[in-house]
């Protein structure tokens, strides 16, 4: 299905606005909590629960063995968010993890040493974990599940891009190679399901999931592009954060197939009327990295009371898992078609952190970006690592500000307040003065 | 006459200009910030106003620009701008062939790429760490009883200066101290310091770009040590003023004159609150 056969309805029964607008960001955090109620309410069910991340968490496969998925990830930046990442973190470094670990890994190590209490409800424990090696982290941190639960990890193996704009395609005999090496771990990884669960694999019930999972992506990929529109239809990075997680939370189910569906028809009414944000758009950004969540309202006041607003951010490529691909899957062969759209996947989600820089040129234009925000953080190399140079070659091809940040996404020790705003005010300085010299010019 | 005004409040000083519609100099104030910013703030400004002579008038001053760390304290201000501007614009105003500026204070250094108009182009600072700031000097300065101000004249005499390795500037003091135990001369250790000091500042200079003609303002501008560390780095010479410890405050107010002169609303103009 393309964006274009997305089915349209009235907004409401008199057509109106009063209900449409917002609707994404309410019905979002609605889903959220369902999730979490359910992920609560499990095991009363004996019902089962796969750890996964959100580059790669093969959720469709997983949900055809009735499989819960829980993200760590979104667990910790939760924790983050509510003001109490502190104390799971502080959890872990008294157990031992040092300062420099990640703070997901901390926060989540801090979460299962309190029985899975979290501020949302309360974590099952894994029966089983499956992850991409698009995180070197993941790895290490499955193993601590391992040796906690004695339950059985599995890393996939996926292939990257073998250099920056050098992506092989369907038909390539490159990509053929990687994606029968991916089906085939999927294959394996289909016997360890069975034994986890006690159900057989049942391929109709897959293909059922990757249905829905496809009517998702076509709408997340254009609820990414919608933003082109002026003014701006969402914040890439506070609303953004809200579709990430239906995004990731309800792939490959029903509910999240719908509510990209209804989202795309709210911004795309927003964009025939106009109707941005709630604060005025002086400047247009992109943000690169993952977001401050210790003070996340703040950070994002700190772009917008000058009326910078962030259209656009790498977090929605690699966060969802590569989902702005749009990729869809071939439901009449579902094994294959799984394994290339993990191949696509999350080689793009890769690639949006290790080769983002020419992603980010090509965005200046159809966005109408003014500026570049990186956010380097503390504890993860794997997305900070190559910001600076990223952000010299972006300036180099591209006529925009570029502003780098540095703290951290879920440890408020080390994230200064005062020397982020310093920054983002010379930044906005900056951006104004390149205004007046465009004016100056014409 | 109209006259302007900038008030630079730094983590440790606060600095003040008036200056009058030529964009002259007619005032200056240099105190302790201290633990009350905004109280520093107003007594900079009224020792700036009584150093000019103009505190009968000071209806004549028609703006105020406050900037640093504190310029949300300069309560009496019309608006703030951050000292990264402030500082690009002092500059450009001294020495007009700038077109990179190295910024060294207490707690910051920023290196700003500015444009022949003194406007920001790129800038990049030190984050997280005090390594490569005048903190570094005043941590060298307590582990040698040496006062601030004779830390650069003695480090001038060193022949063989040591490598400081550490870019911590709480473990400064110990390292110095260990090579205090080998016997190594106190001014060998102070260049040493000042090498390493100036090696993190042009790392600094490098992520904007180093286009010369380079100018270095801040308060450690005033240290010759660091001086001829950065230039023997560079390899070239750099522009120091003797208002460099003022060159925020004196951007501050170039901007102030601005509005000054210009009457235009505030938001037509840099330096403008959010």
């Amino acid at each position: 299905m393309s964006s274009e056969q997305i089915k349209r309805v009235p907004a409401t029964p008199d057509g109106g606005a009063e209900t449409i607008v917002g609707r994404g960001n309410r019905d979002g955090n609605q889903l959220f909590r369902e999730w979490y109620k359910e992920l609560t309410t499990a095991p009363e069910r004996g019902e089962k629960a796969a750890y996964v991340f959100v580059m790669g968490s093969l959720a469709e496969l997983l949900r055809s063995f009735d499989l819960h998925t829980v993200f760590p990830e979104i667990n910790g930046l939760q924790t983050a968010v509510r003001h109490a990442s502190e104390s799971y973190i502080a959890d872990a470094e008294d157990y031992g993890y040092a300062s420099d670990v990640c703070g997901y890994v901390k926060a989540d190590v801090g979460l299962q040493m309190r029985g899975g209490d979290h501020p949302m409800g309360r974590i099952p424990p894994p029966a089983i974990a499956v992850y991409t090696n698009a995180c070197n982290t993941y790895i290490k941190w499955a193993e601590i599940w391992e040796r906690m639960y004695h339950v059985p990890i599995f890393t996939l193996d996926v292939p990257g891009s073998r250099m920056e704009g050098k992506r092989t395609w369907k038909g390539d005999a490159d990509f053929d190679n990687d994606r029968r090496y991916v089906e085939g771990q999927v294959k394996e990884l289909i016997g360890v399901l069975e034994g986890v669960t006690g159900k057989k694999f049942d391929i109709d019930k897959l293909r059922d999931h990757m249905g829905y999972a496809n009517r998702m992506s076509v709408g997340f990929k254009r609820v990414v592009e919608v933003n082109k529109a002026v003014p701006a239809l969402y914040n890439g990075v506070t609303d953004g954060t809200v579709y990430l997680g239906v995004a990731n939370g309800f792939r490959g189910r029903e509910e999240g197939a719908k509510y990209f569906e209804d989202l795309v028809e709210e911004l795309e009414y927003k964009a025939a009327n106009g109707i941005g944000t709630l604060h005025e758009e002086k400047y247009r950004l992109v943000f690169v990295g993952v977001p401050c969540y210790p003070i996340f309202r703040r950070f994002g006041e700190m772009f917008s009371k000058w009326g910078g607003e962030f259209v656009g951010s790498s977090y929605l490529w690699f966060a969802s898992g590569g989902m702005n691909t749009g990729f869809e899957y071939d439901l009449d062969n579902p094994l294959e078609s799984l394994a290339e759209g993990v191949l696509v996947t999350v080689r793009n989600a890769m690639d949006s952190m290790f080769y983002s820089d020419k992603m980010l040129v090509d965005m200046v234009e159809p966005y109408g970006i003014d500026g570049v925000v990186y956010h380097s953080i503390k504890s993860c190399r794997t997305v900070s690592t190559g910001l600076a140079d990223n952000r010299l070659a972006v300036m180099k091809d591209a006529d925009v500000g570029t502003l780098l940040l540095e703290s951290d996404h879920m440890d408020s020790r080390v994230v200064s307040e005062a020397q982020l705003k310093n920054r983002v005010d010379a930044f906005f300085e900056g951006l104004a003065t390149r205004k007046l010299i465009a004016e100056r010019a014409s | 006459m109209s006259y302007a005004a900038g008030v630079d409040v730094g983590s440790t000083q606060t600095k003040a200009i008036i200056i009058d519609e030529d964009r002259r100099i007619v005032g200056r104030a240099l105190i302790d910030t201290g633990a009350n910013v905004t109280i520093a703030a107003e007594h900079a400004y009224e020792v700036a106003l009584r150093d000019g002579d103009i505190h009968e008038e000071k209806e004549a001053v028609g703006f105020i620009v406050g900037t640093g760390y504190g310029r949300y304290k300069v309560t009496f201000g019309d608006t703030q701008t951050t000292e990264i501007s402030c500082h690009g614009r002092g500059a450009v105003h001294m020495f007009p062939a700038t077109r990179t500026v190295l910024d060294m204070g207490g707690q910051d250094t920023k290196a700003i790429k500015v444009n022949p108009n003194g406007e920001i182009l790129d800038f990049s600072m030190n984050d997280k760490c005090a390594a490569g700031t005048g903190r570094f000097l005043g941590a060298a300065s307590t582990a040698l009883e040496i006062p601030l101000d004779e830390l650069g004249p003695t480090s001038l005499r060193s022949e063989r200066p040591v490598k400081i390795s550490t870019t911590c500037t709480v473990f400064a003091e110990s390292e110095i101290l260990s090579w205090l135990g080998k016997g190594k001369k106190v001014e060998d250790i102070l260049f040493g310091v000042h090498q390493s000091v100036a090696g993190r500042a042009i790392g600094l200079l490098r992520r904007v770009g180093i286009e010369q003609d380079v100018a270095f303002t801040g308060g450690v501008a005033r240290n010759i040590g660091m001086v001829k560390a950065l230039e023997e780095l560079l390899g070239f010479p750099i522009y120091v003023s003797e208002e460099s410890h003022f060159m925020g405050a004196l951007g501050a107010a170039l901007f102030a004159m601005d509005h000054v002169k210009s009457r235009q609303a505030p938001s037509k103009l840099m330096g403008v609150t959010a």
